[in-house]
């Protein structure tokens, strides 16, 4: 039996990426909180403040961990599956990527080990600056790596000189035409990810009761930022968008199951695109509204799928309906924020238990929505790894065979599906042991296991 | 790059050279301390041996990850033909190092299962070194090349030479994660680690011994290089140092010195690997491939060189700060894992 090294590789990457993903999208956010938990505690000493810190470094740090691991797959999976990208795109991806693991990696690793470990070590100003240096540094991360996959979508700053990129501009091929988009649409994805999940575990903790003083604190003070951010995401992603219909047109074409150039493009809410006849089956749309969004006039000519060859379309099925998952997602974030609003205004915010029920409901969404969005842009691309540069079939390792490539896929699906299960496993067991727990003897495995007395901070709650 | 001012690819060498240096001895302790994590007295001694790198070991990490990532913005050439070439191999290091990096954080939350991420640790470092000293061993026997393309096998490094070269960096990290637990504890622990460093430092000096041979056998250019007068007196002080290195170190395990077995394994590594290097030079992909034809543009190496000789420096100074909050014994009753 043959297997497809190309097909294979394709599959791993997906699948190595979107596990990898999953990770950053809620560390960005969460280490932001630790440091404004700690910078709190820091200005207020309110013992509140440091157990709600205590309780999510811990969560923070099971994560991190497996962000990290998963991380270092990444760093080689491009020169082990698709070497020839990696050629070819060198002179801009490799300083990019290294500029990333030395102004970002290096910081996030070593005070992250100060965040963990050092609160008793150093002074409490000195913890609080590793808090926030651990952030900075994820911040920083996202950045590089987002201007790198910006450039691969929207390559500008070069030349191709025998097959291979030459960087002309620095400046341009780093602040790409999408670069400014994409980065302000993850970074906001990633805190709302983080803030729904913050949501969702003090609203459960107020379902049953649990840590009353702890939850409220965590919950108003996540549905705040939530409030701000899940509109404002609307509008950076409708901004994203108008930037993709500029320079990827074929993309947006498929998200809107567009076949024809037309103007008053419906915006379809159902669709089965048809790949082989060009067409969409079971339409239901509103007409005029996709022009009306992409050209802010109903008028307004968008160019169809037919536009370019059937062989350089995207897949339109698979675009076209993640993109509907992430909307529709954000869609529910925007409501569950408004509906906070509300409840705050009738002060029912922490007692409403159909409202506390839908948020406990919201923590694997936003997670979902991510992965969704980056199937439509990655989807999107298709079949360009290089945007109108390389062909993802061009870029794969020559020298691969499909049972190798097989070999890889599998042991990093088995891998990961472990440490997922056993990660989540444990994370579960911190959150349900409470930010009032975070001490208490039987819970503390450290405190078990080498017969330490508890820390002299938790004297702090008593 | 002849009639350049600066030869930034010789500088880019050096960098990359002294980032893999940094994460063989960083990392070379934390995977040693895995490696002779079931060898270890009791429970007690192992979580304080975790206890001893649980903080620096995500930074002593992170330098793998920048020598892929500086490896492909310096030399993309290396990064495109030795990774496919030794793909199995990575693979393998890779499932190690997930397998020992999640155990640092589940271990501690873990109740029953504990004892799983005991072996998850030490199977996981235990494959990450073998696996990285068959890139090694492959590395230093070359690859089957056309062009920009690697065009062998996928089981291409499965030598005896590379088996033999797994089995020594083993035995090499043991070393150092052995005299590490030395510097960084007490009492039972630490008698413990005094009794298995000499057996350790016996194994290595037996593989140095080893490699030494093989390499010159295998490829007669280097035996060339090292056997030919005048080379052979400039080479000499290596193997005399070496020497002097292991008595010295000898010395210090029998005196029971906490500092100085760790200060002579890094003195050694330091040796093989220059030894390496000076036998390599200047070939990055053996057995024709220089330094040269494997370089990014200037315009990259530049970049990227602006960026890094200010920030190297600045990552050194605040690593060199958290070993230094992190000094001292860890012991039962330290600040352990949170």
């Amino acid at each position: 039996m043959e297997f497809d090294p190309l097909l294979l590789s394709r599959i791993q990457f997906a699948f190595v990426v979107s596990f990898h993903i999953i990770f950053p999208a809620f560390t960005i956010g969460l280490a932001a909180f630790i440091a404004v938990l700690e910078g709190l505690w820091f200005r207020t000493g309110n013992p509140v403040y440091l157990q709600l810190s205590k309780m999510w470094i811990k969560v923070f740090a099971v994560s991190f961990g497996m962000g990290v691991v998963s991380g270092i797959v990444m760093s080689f999976q491009f020169g082990t599956n698709w070497s020839e990208l990696s050629y070819a795109s060198a002179n801009f991806l490799g300083p990019v990527l290294s500029y990333e693991v030395v102004t970002a990696f290096f910081l996030e690793a070593t005070f992250l080990g100060v965040l963990l470990f050092g609160r008793d070590k150093v002074p409490q100003g000195m913890h609080l600056f590793a808090a926030i240096m651990v952030a900075v540094g994820t911040f920083i991360s996202s950045f590089w790596i987002l201007s790198a996959n910006s450039w691969m979508q929207t390559p500008a700053g070069i030349e191709i000189i025998n097959g291979r990129v030459e960087v002309v501009s620095w400046l341009e091929a780093i602040f790409n035409p999408s670069f400014p988009y994409r980065f302000a649409h993850m970074v906001l994805a990633a805190f709302l990810t983080t803030g729904f999940f913050v949501i969702a575990v003090s609203a459960w903790y107020l379902l049953i009761n649990k840590s009353r003083e702890y939850a409220k604190v965590m919950f108003s003070m996540t549905l705040w930022l939530v409030t701000i951010m899940a509109p404002l995401q609307l509008f950076v992603g409708d901004l994203h968008g108008l930037d993709t219909l500029e320079h990827q047109p074929a993309k947006v074409a498929a998200m809107e199951g567009n076949w024809e150039t037309q103007s008053r493009v419906p915006l379809l809410l159902f669709a089965i695109p048809d790949q082989e006849a060009e067409m969409n089956h079971f339409e239901v749309g509103i007409p005029g509204l996709a022009s009306l969004i992409l050209k802010h006039d109903l008028d307004g000519v968008v160019p169809g799928l037919k536009e370019w060859a059937p062989e350089d379309r995207p897949h339109v099925a698979t675009v076209f309906w993640s993109f509907r998952v992430m909307v529709g997602i954000g869609m529910l974030m925007i409501l569950v924020a408004a509906l906070s609003l509300l409840l705050r205004y009738r002060g029912t915010l922490f007692v409403n238990r159909g409202f506390l029920r839908l948020c406990t409901c919201m923590m694997p969404l936003p997670f979902i929505a991510v992965l969704a969005g980056w199937i439509t842009t990655e989807m999107g691309r298709q079949p360009w790894v290089l945007y109108e540069i390389m062909r993802t079939e061009d870029a794969v390792t020559p020298s691969l065979t499909g049972g190798v490539a097989l070999t890889s896929l599998i042991v990093f699906v088995v891998v990961y599906a472990l440490i997922f299960i056993a990660g989540g496993y444990y994370i579960s067991r911190i959150l349900k042991a409470g930010p009032e727990q975070e001490t208490t003897p039987e819970d503390d495995a450290v405190t078990r296991h080498m017969r330490r007395p508890a820390r002299p901070m938790s004297a702090a709650d008593g | 790059m002849e009639g350049q001012l600066i030869d930034l690819t010789l500088i880019w060498a050096l960098i990359i050279a002294f980032g893999v240096f940094m994460y063989v001895l960083m990392d070379g302790f934390d995977l040693g301390v895995g490696i002779l994590f079931p060898f270890a007295p009791n429970e007690e001694a192992r979580d304080i041996m975790m206890n001893t790198v649980a903080p620096v070991w995500d930074g002593n990490e992170t330098w793998l990850v920048l020598g892929g990532a500086g490896l492909l913005g310096a030399f993309p050439l290396v990064y495109s033909i030795v990774l496919p070439a030794v793909y199995l191999p990575i693979l393998i290091m890779l499932a190690g190092l997930i397998f020992r990096g999640v155990a640092f954080e589940f271990r501690f939350k873990a109740k029953d299962s504990k004892w799983l991420w005991d072996v998850s640790f030490t199977v996981g470092s235990v494959v990450a070194t073998f696996a990285q000293g068959l890139v090694l061993g492959s590395f230093i026997q070359g690859f089957d090349v056309d062009g920009t393309r690697f065009v062998g096998g996928a089981f291409d490094w499965a030598t005896p030479f590379a088996i033999m070269t797994g089995f020594g960096l083993m035995a090499g990290y043991a070393l150092i994660g052995g005299c590490w637990i030395i510097m960084k504890t007490e009492g039972e622990v630490r008698d413990w680690a005094y009794r298995v460093a000499p057996v350790l430092l016996i194994l290595v000096l037996l593989f140095i011994s080893l490699v030494s041979l093989w390499t010159p056998l295998m490829r007669e250019a280097i035996a060339e290089r090292w056997f030919s007068t005048p080379n052979l007196y400039y080479f000499l002080p290596v193997p005399v140092v070496t020497g002097l290195i292991t008595l010295l170190m000898i010395k210090a395990l029998r005196d029971r010195t906490d500092y100085l077995p760790f200060l002579c394994s890094l003195g050694l590594f330091l040796l093989c690997y220059s030894g390496l290097a000076i036998s390599l030079w200047p070939n990055v992909i053996q057995p024709d491939i220089s330094l040269w034809d494997a370089a990014a543009s200037p315009g990259s190496q530049l970049f990227l060189l602006l960026g890094v000789l200010f920030i190297i420096p600045l990552i050194l100074m605040y690593t060199a700060w958290t070993y230094w909050v992190f000094r001292g014994k860890v012991t039962r009753d330290s600040v352990g894992y949170h």
